[in-house]
């Protein structure tokens, strides 16, 4: 399964993270710190996969940002590698070839993606389509409160008049 | 899309991203805590809007790696709120900020429950999405009922059950008891029949976490993953959403695959044919694409074949494929693909007989251990450390000490610590031993921890002819300018005890023995000083004659420690004085250290507690466990022997003990034979029993094959199967003509001959192939790779290659692809497995086209009986009762043989030597005869001994008398029929022309029908 997802950048900022497994504040600190200094001191051309205390981290450089996922010993990686890619991917269709300030400015829209994809620490979801359908409802959803409110503050603004 | 916007977030972030530095920063985030604090605190007059901001912006801030250590009432409060937009946010936020340990949980319990029971599928997927992601036993407890109903529910959208089946998931794990086995199993089966492949992926996570505790309650699943396995991989009715890259779900198939290797065995034969099928299609489907992506997923679903094989492990052929494939992968420029195919090689370890081939790839691995990347680097010495045994020992210690000076300090420790494990398991003798450790010591005394040399020390007091040799390698090491402490404790130890035994060498003297270790003593810490006291006292009674200067000198160092502040040290010094006045019982208490006790090493104990220690419920792990380390016990008595071996001292490192243990594929010549004269430790202790008698009771023909009429059956079946139209008598005279155009380079009998003694080279080539065989054989296994090489720059079609097997043989070659690339080499492994003793011979049916040409020729493979033979030496002592025991025909049987091409004797013996018949000196009191003994392996029967006695008249060279006996008739009648036809032709020597040197199409045959391999044989010997 997989533990965590981590999103640094390659000046060791966290853009997000998320914890499937139970660690307390301190240890989630402590591990982006340790982890951020394996992995951004690692050089281009290498494997993609750094054994980490008795677990596995995948990660992947796109731009200017490590995506990051550490899993079991025996997980299988290269199929975890392309969860990364398949994550990245519905980023950039929902963005709209994405990059990281569209990540910085929109965390949250992040992390409902990535509800979408993984659940667990296991992929919950593996078609694009799916994804971004299910995505567009909840921002429908989330336009029509919006509406709403406003209709409503609107007639309740006029009724007082 | 919508792209809602929340303006005061957008701000914030702009302005933390406008700071310069980090000071800069902390002030802003705590300007904005301060405000978010105060705002919460009346929380009445927020508008939901705010609230959602808010937190929003306290998670920013949290992601940024401050402390917040409020507001999480608010996050959870908004879970409540009645409104899609809060909800949300209210449980996003607190599954990042909240673990499953956290209390302000249990408070939303009731809520999160109303939202899952509730009508809103909207809501149902915020509250199993939180569940599921920090979901602890509490939830568990309280919701599985209600989830499991989303599950199972005929009303629920997939975009709900999806989730319900991993929230289930995660609550199983915090609480197994949670689903009912008894029930639950036919569901969960059920559930496999989804058709929607989102929720087929949850739920086959799911069974992969319940068959990882359980297997036994689903086996009802296991024949429907292979079949949704095989629909994956056959891509039928696949919706093109859920393609990756082409690739049909590659998610899916893992984890389906994941999910069969929980299970033991597939015993339906159906279903096992079928998952073969799929498998072996992955293995050879998988071509390497430009593409990343999709070499990636094809590739993940290849390695976990790959694991799924070895689980299943009883189809060799595909195993020596796996090993084939990994072996490529080793060497690949990718890196991904180079680190998994070491750690699969490592896991492939555990399969039993694959080691032998692995090795091969030794070269390759080591070199892997200099990859500029650590983590290959660590794979390829887990590799190592894995592969690892008495054969290769010596190579691979070598080769970690010499790593280790350039090795990363990260890695250093574990590698010390492995090369002393090996170094300790697999010693071929223990002056080695003693080296390596000094040498670990030496390079690496930071990374050496105190079990290493303590373990040292134990084994040079326990063996009383490593202890001149210790205590000169030791003196060697201290001569040196730099020492580790590590090194001044074992030498001080070391030479304490046995320096005296170097008494008479030069520079050894007791007073320069002491010199030398009284040097280090200003630089060593206060552990290693109470060492170097009993050392110095332990010298000092050995002094013979006593030394006067000597005494006096140690005795001021032990005066001076009298006072010394650390405890152990004064106690020393202090004991050691008193010591010394007491004369004659000094000796008593000084004397040597007595032996100590045989025990397990505390390193593999160590090494074996940390693999226990992080043992998961992996399906490769338990396997680890179940499975028994054998290598330890053999090697326990190995260094019991080795220690005993009477070794010349200060010679050893100039002199190679004999290893006693020879490698199984030893043909060793006659030089090293003669050497070994005497040493017959490595007898099978199992000769043939008694009970091998009551074969013989049964009726055999022994002047033919028994079973010459299954044999005709067989083959014209096989060569129906087959039928290609050039093995027909009534073939149509063009394709003959054709199949004549491509000449064959180099004499095709004499290459067959070639390899008939060897096991590698080129079996048949022409302008336009190359047929390349290599060959491992263990006992009545055999394994073929068939190297099939295009040599041109056109491919080869319709490409085919058919196992004509005589009826002694099993035998499955792999699919042959129909078409070969362009200067590519396709390698097709062949299994081989032998029932039977016979002199018949497999023939590889093989054809191709090149342009119009049809080219087809027939090829005998090298899977002789020699092949199944492994060499013994038997003694006198064996020799005679077995020899008398074989009473006469048919277990044992004679013949006067003429027409044996002349040679002197050694010729011949080499001659049976090269086929593995091992000649046995000294045996048989005439100079002019021969005695040898070999095994013979089949499947039927446990290894057979032969013996085989050979009467020579050195007056007519042209004719001798061979006796041979076995426990068994045919086998008796057949290696000798076998013998006698390499006596009377030698391979090496030009042949001469067999008898009926006519083609197979122009030769009738009409007694026998045409596909038989006799008559195919016949014309093969052209």
């Amino acid at each position: 399964m997989i533990h965590f997802v981590l999103l640094i950048s390659r000046q060791g900022k966290v853009r997000l993270t998320k914890w499937y497994s139970p660690y307390s504040q301190k240890e989630r600190t402590k591990v982006i710190r340790e982890l951020g200094g394996v992995i951004l001191s690692r050089g281009p051309k290498l494997c993609n996969f750094v054994d980490w205390r008795g677990f596995k981290v995948v990660y992947k450089r796109y731009a200017s940002l490590y995506f990051c996922m550490c899993i079991d010993q025996d997980d299988n990686e290269l199929e975890v590698l392309e969860i990364i890619h398949h994550f990245v991917e519905i980023l950039d269709r929902y963005f709209g070839s994405v990059c990281e300030l569209d990540l910085i400015f929109n965390f949250h829209k992040a992390y409902y993606i990535l509800d979408e994809l993984l659940l667990a620490g296991e992929l919950q979801e593996s078609s694009k389509k799916t994804v971004a359908r299910l995505i567009a409802a909840q921002d429908s959803l989330v336009e029509t409160a919006k509406e709403q409110a406003s209709s409503i503050s609107n007639i309740i603004a006029q009724a007082t008049k | 899309m919508a792209m809602h916007g929340m303006r005061g977030l957008s701000v914030f972030i702009s302005e933390i991203r406008n700071c310069q530095n980090k000071e800069q920063e902390r002030l802003r985030v705590d300007k904005e805590l301060g405000n978010v604090r105060n705002r919460f605190k009346n929380e009445k007059v927020l508008t939901p809007y705010d609230k959602k901001k808010y937190v929003w912006k306290m998670l920013y801030i949290y992601m940024l790696g401050y402390d917040v250590d409020f507001g999480h009432m608010e996050a959870v409060s908004l879970i409540s709120a009645p409104k899609y937009p809060e909800k949300q946010v209210g449980y996003i936020a607190t599954s990042c900020l909240l673990n499953e340990n956290h209390d302000f949980l249990r408070l939303a319990i009731n809520t999160v429950r109303n939202d899952i029971i509730g009508r809103n599928e909207t809501f149902q997927c915020l509250a199993l999405t939180m569940v599921g992601n920090i979901g602890g036993r509490d939830f568990a407890e309280s919701l599985a009922p209600d989830v499991q109903k989303l599950l199972l529910s005929s009303s629920c959208r997939p975009l709900v059950r999806k989730k319900a089946a991993l929230c289930l998931l995660r609550l199983y794990r915090k609480n197994p008891d949670i689903v009912n086995v008894d029930g639950w199993a036919d569901r969960m089966s059920q559930l496999l029949d989804e058709r929607d492949l989102g929720v087929l992926t949850s739920s086959m996570s799911l069974l992969v976490a319940l068959v990882s505790n359980n297997h036994e309650a689903y086996w009802s699943c296991l024949p429907k993953c292979v079949k949704t396995l095989e629909r994956l991989a056959r891509n039928q009715d696949i919706p093109q959403e859920y393609t990756y890259y082409g690739i049909p779900s590659p998610w899916l198939q893992v984890k389906t695959m994941r999910a069969l290797q929980y299970f033991p065995t597939i015993e339906d034969p159906h279903t096992r044919r079928t998952l073969f099928e799929v498998l072996q299609r992955i293995l050879m489907g998988t071509d390497v694409v430009k593409n990343v992506n999709k070499n990636n997923a094809s590739h993940a679903v290849l390695f976990e074949a790959l694991a799924l094989v070895m689980h299943l492990d009883a189809e060799k052929e595909m195993m020596s494929q796996c090993v084939a494939l990994l072996g490529k992968f080793i060497a690949v420029r990718e890196p991904n693909i180079r680190y998994l195919g070491l750690e699969n090689m490592t896991r492939m370890l555990m399969v039993t007989d694959v080691q032998e081939i692995i090795k091969r790839h030794q070269a390759q691995i080591i070199t892997s251990l200099k990859d500029p990347d650590v983590s290959i680097r660590r794979r390829a010495l887990d590799l190592l450390y894995g592969m690892c045994d008495v054969t290769n020992a010596k190579d691979i210690v070598e080769e970690l000490l010499q790593y280790l000076s350039s090795a990363d300090f990260t890695m250093r420790e574990e590698l010390s610590l492995k090369a002393a494990i090996l170094a300790e398991k697999f010693a071929p003798d223990l002056s080695w031993y003693v080296d390596v450790i000094l040498q670990l010591i030496d390079k690496a005394g930071d990374f050496i921890s105190d079990d290493i040399w303590f373990r040292v020390v134990q084994f040079v007091t326990n063996n009383d002819d490593l202890q001149p040799y210790a205590a000169a390698k030791v003196k060697e090491y201290l001569d040196k300018s730099a020492v580790h402490e590590t090194m001044v404790k074992v030498s001080a130890y070391i030479l304490g005890e046995y320096s005296h035994l170097l008494a008479r060498r030069p520079g050894c003297s007791p007073k320069e023995i002491f010199n030398l270790l009284h040097e280090k003593l200003p630089t060593v810490s206060t552990t290693t000083i109470p060492i170097l006291l009993s050392a110095y006292a332990k010298i000092l009674m050995h002094t013979q004659p006593p030394d006067q200067e000597l005494q006096s000198q140690i005795w001021a160092i032990f005066n001076k420690y009298e006072s010394c502040i650390d405890a152990e040290i004064q106690q020393r010094a202090v004991e050691y004085l008193a010591l010394c006045q007491k004369g004659a019982a000094l000796m008593d208490i000084l004397a040597e250290m007595p032996k100590f006790p045989e025990r397990k090493s505390s390193l593999i104990k160590r090494a074996e507690y940390s693999e226990a220690d992080t043992a998961e419920q992996s399906a490769i792990k338990l396997r680890a466990q179940q499975q028994t380390s054998n290598a330890l016990v053999v090697t326990d008595q190995h260094s019991a022997n080795g220690a005993t071996s009477p070794v010349p001292v200060g010679q050893l490192s100039l002199v190679k003990v004999p290893s006693m243990i020879t490698t199984e594929n030893d043909t060793s010549s006659d030089h090293t034979l003669s050497q070994q004269n005497g040493a017959l430790s490595n007898v099978d202790p199992q000769p043939p029993s008694a009970d091998l008698l009551s074969d013989i009771l049964g009726p055999l023909a022994i002047e033919g094959p028994p079973d010459a009429t299954v044999q005709s059956e067989n083959n014209a079946a096989s060569g129906l199967e087959g039928g290609s139209d050039a093995i027909d008598g009534s073939a149509i005279v063009p394709v003959e003509e054709q199949t004549n155009t491509v000449q064959p380079i180099g004499n095709i009998a004499e290459r067959f001959h070639a390899l008939c003694l060897k096991d590698s080279g080129v079996l048949y080539e022409d302008p336009y192939i190359q047929v390349g065989i290599k060959a491992e054989w263990r006992g009545h296994h055999g394994r073929l790779v068939l190297f099939l090489g295009n040599k041109n720059t056109a491919p080869l079609v319709s490409v085919q290659a058919i196992i004509l097997p005589p009826a002694h043989l099993k035998m499955e070659l792999s699919l042959v692809p129909d078409t070969i690339p362009p200067r590519a080499q396709v390698q097709c492994p062949l299994e081989v497995v032998n029932l039977r003793p016979s002199r018949d011979v497999a023939v590889l049916d093989f054809s191709y086209k090149f342009g119009t040409n049809m080219v087809n020729v027939k090829l005998r493979l090298p899977a002789v009986l020699n092949k199944f033979l492994q060499p013994i030496q038997v003694s006198a002592e064996e020799f005679f009762p077995q020899w008398r025991s074989f009473s006469g025909p048919p277990l044992k049987l004679q013949e006067v043989i003429r027409g044996i091409r002349p040679m002197p004797l050694p010729e011949m013996a080499n001659l049976l030597n090269s086929f593995r018949i091992m000649i046995c000196p000294g045996l048989d009191p005439n100079p002019n005869n021969l005695v040898a003994s070999t095994t013979f392996y089949s499947d039927s029967k446990p290894a057979m001994l032969c013996l085989v006695r050979i009467e020579t008249d050195p007056a007519d060279r042209t004719q001798l008398r061979m006796t041979l006996a076995s426990g068994d008739p045919t086998l008796t009648f057949e290696l000798k029929e076998f013998i006698k036809e390499q006596l009377i032709s030698i391979p090496t020597a030009p042949r001469a022309p067999a008898p009926a040197a006519a083609p197979p199409a122009a030769q009738p045959t009409p007694q026998i029908p045409p596909n038989d391999p006799a008559a195919i044989l016949a014309g093969l010997l052209s």
